[in-house]
C-alpha cells in the first residue's frame, strides 16, 4: 500500500525557522524565493515526493502545516 | 492525482489542535517552546479534559502561555509556579493542574518551590523547558547552563570555578519520595516529539492517579540566545545538551 499525501502552509503564519525542511524524509520542502507579510522566506512544498508523514507538521513550532493524505 | 482533490477534510490526518487559538506566537523562529504548546494541547484534547484543566505560567518567554492555548490558566510570580499549583490543585481536587516552567525560573528562582512541592508529592504535572539559558532578558548564564557555554554573563564560557557546575535538577527530583514520574525528552525530531508527547499524557494520567508529582524534563533550544539558527540549534543541542541532559524516563513508580 502506497500513500501519496500533500501539505498546505499558513504562509502568513510561518516564520521560516526550517525545522520541517530538516526534518522531511523526502526532502520535498523548501523555503520560498519570496516573503510573507512579516519578511519572512516561509516553507512550501517543492516537490511531488510528499507521502503525509506528518513529520513536518509534528515538529513545526507555529502549527502552520495541515497534511492531507490518501491511499494509492 | 491532482494535489486539489488531497486537500480534502476526510484526507485531513494532522494539523492545528483546536485548543491552540489563532493568536500568532511571539517566540522567535524555531523555539522548542511552540512545539510544546502544541504537544500539550494535543495532550488535553485527546484526553477531552479542556474545561478540567488549570495550566499555571510562568515568567520567562512563555509568560503568554496563556494566550496560546484555550484551557484556564493562572500567572504565577516568579519561580513560584508549582506554589500556585498547590493550592490549586488542593482546592481543586478533581482538576488537572500543571505549570509550564523553564530552567530560569524553575532551577534558579523557584528551586525551592519546586523542590519542596515535589517532596509533599502534590498531585500535578511540571513541564520544565530547559534550554540552558535565560532566553527573554537577553541569554545570561542560567544555573543548567552547560560548562564552556558562551551567553552574555560568561562571553567566556562557563568557568566550573567561578561560576560553578550545571544543575540536574531533574535527577535531584528523582531522589525524591514525593514524585512519581519523571521524564527528560526533547522536540528536535517528529519521533523525538511523539516521545515528549506520550510522556506529558503520562504525567497527567498519573495526576488524577494520586500517585505523586510528574515531572516532564524538555531538553530544548533557544536559538536567539545561542546565537544559532533555528536548525543548527538543534544539532548543537544534540551534540553537546544530550551527553549532560540524557533523554529518557528516570523514574516511574508504577512500573
Amino acid at each position: 500500500m502506497a500513500f501519496k499525501g500533500t501539505i498546505v502552509i499558513d504562509k502568513q503564519r510561518c516564520k521560516g525557522c526550517s525545522v520541517c525542511i530538516e526534518n522531511c524524509p523526502n526532502k520535498c520542502i523548501s523555503l520560498s524565493k519570496g516573503v510573507n507579510s512579516k519578511g519572512y522566506r516561509y516553507a512550501e512544498l517543492s516537490s511531488d515526493g510528499c507521502i503525509g508523514c506528518a513529520s513536518c507538521a509534528i515538529v513545526c513550532p507555529d502549527s502552520v502545516i495541515s497534511v492531507y493524505r490518501v491511499k494509492i | 492525482m491532482e494535489i486539489s482533490d488531497m486537500i480534502k477534510p476526510e484526507n485531513l490526518v494532522y494539523g492545528k489542535p483546536a485548543l491552540l487559538t489563532d493568536n500568532v506566537m511571539h517566540y522567535c523562529p524555531g523555539c522548542s517552546h511552540g512545539t510544546v504548546h502544541k504537544l500539550i494541547a494535543e495532550v488535553i484534547e485527546d484526553m477531552g479534559i479542556q474545561d478540567k484543566t488549570i495550566g499555571i505560567s510562568p515568567v520567562g518567554c512563555s509568560v503568554f502561555a496563556y494566550n496560546y492555548i484555550d484551557i484556564d490558566w493562572q500567572e504565577a510570580a516568579h519561580g513560584r509556579a508549582p506554589a500556585l499549583a498547590t493550592a490549586t490543585k488542593r482546592l481543586c481536587p478533581d482538576k488537572y493542574v500543571f505549570t509550564y516552567q523553564g530552567d530560569g525560573d524553575l532551577a534558579s528562582i523557584g528551586t525551592a518551590e519546586i523542590i519542596h512541592a515535589c517532596s509533599r508529592g502534590e498531585n500535578i504535572v511540571v513541564i520544565f523547558i530547559n534550554n540552558g539559558i535565560y532566553g527573554m532578558t537577553g541569554g545570561q548564564m542560567a544555573p543548567t547552563t552547560l560548562l564552556g557555554m558562551k551567553t552574555s554573563t560568561t562571553p567566556y564560557g562557563r568557568d566550573a570555578k567561578l561560576n560553578g557546575f550545571p544543575l540536574k535538577i531533574t535527577e535531584m527530583l528523582a531522589a525524591l519520595d514525593g514524585t512519581a514520574y519523571i521524564s527528560r525528552q526533547s522536540v528536535h525530531t517528529a519521533a523525538a516529539a511523539r516521545k515528549a508527547k506520550n510522556a506529558i499524557r503520562k504525567g497527567f494520567e498519573y495526576s488524577s492517579k494520586g500517585v505523586g508529582l510528574s515531572f516532564i524534563e524538555i531538553v530544548s533550544t533557544c536559538n536567539s540566545g545561542w546565537k544559532l539558527s533555528p536548525v543548527e540549534a538543534n544539532k548543537w543541542m544534540v551534540e553537546h545538551m544530550f551527553a549532560k541532559y540524557p533523554v529518557g524516563d528516570i523514574k516511574d513508580v508504577l512500573k
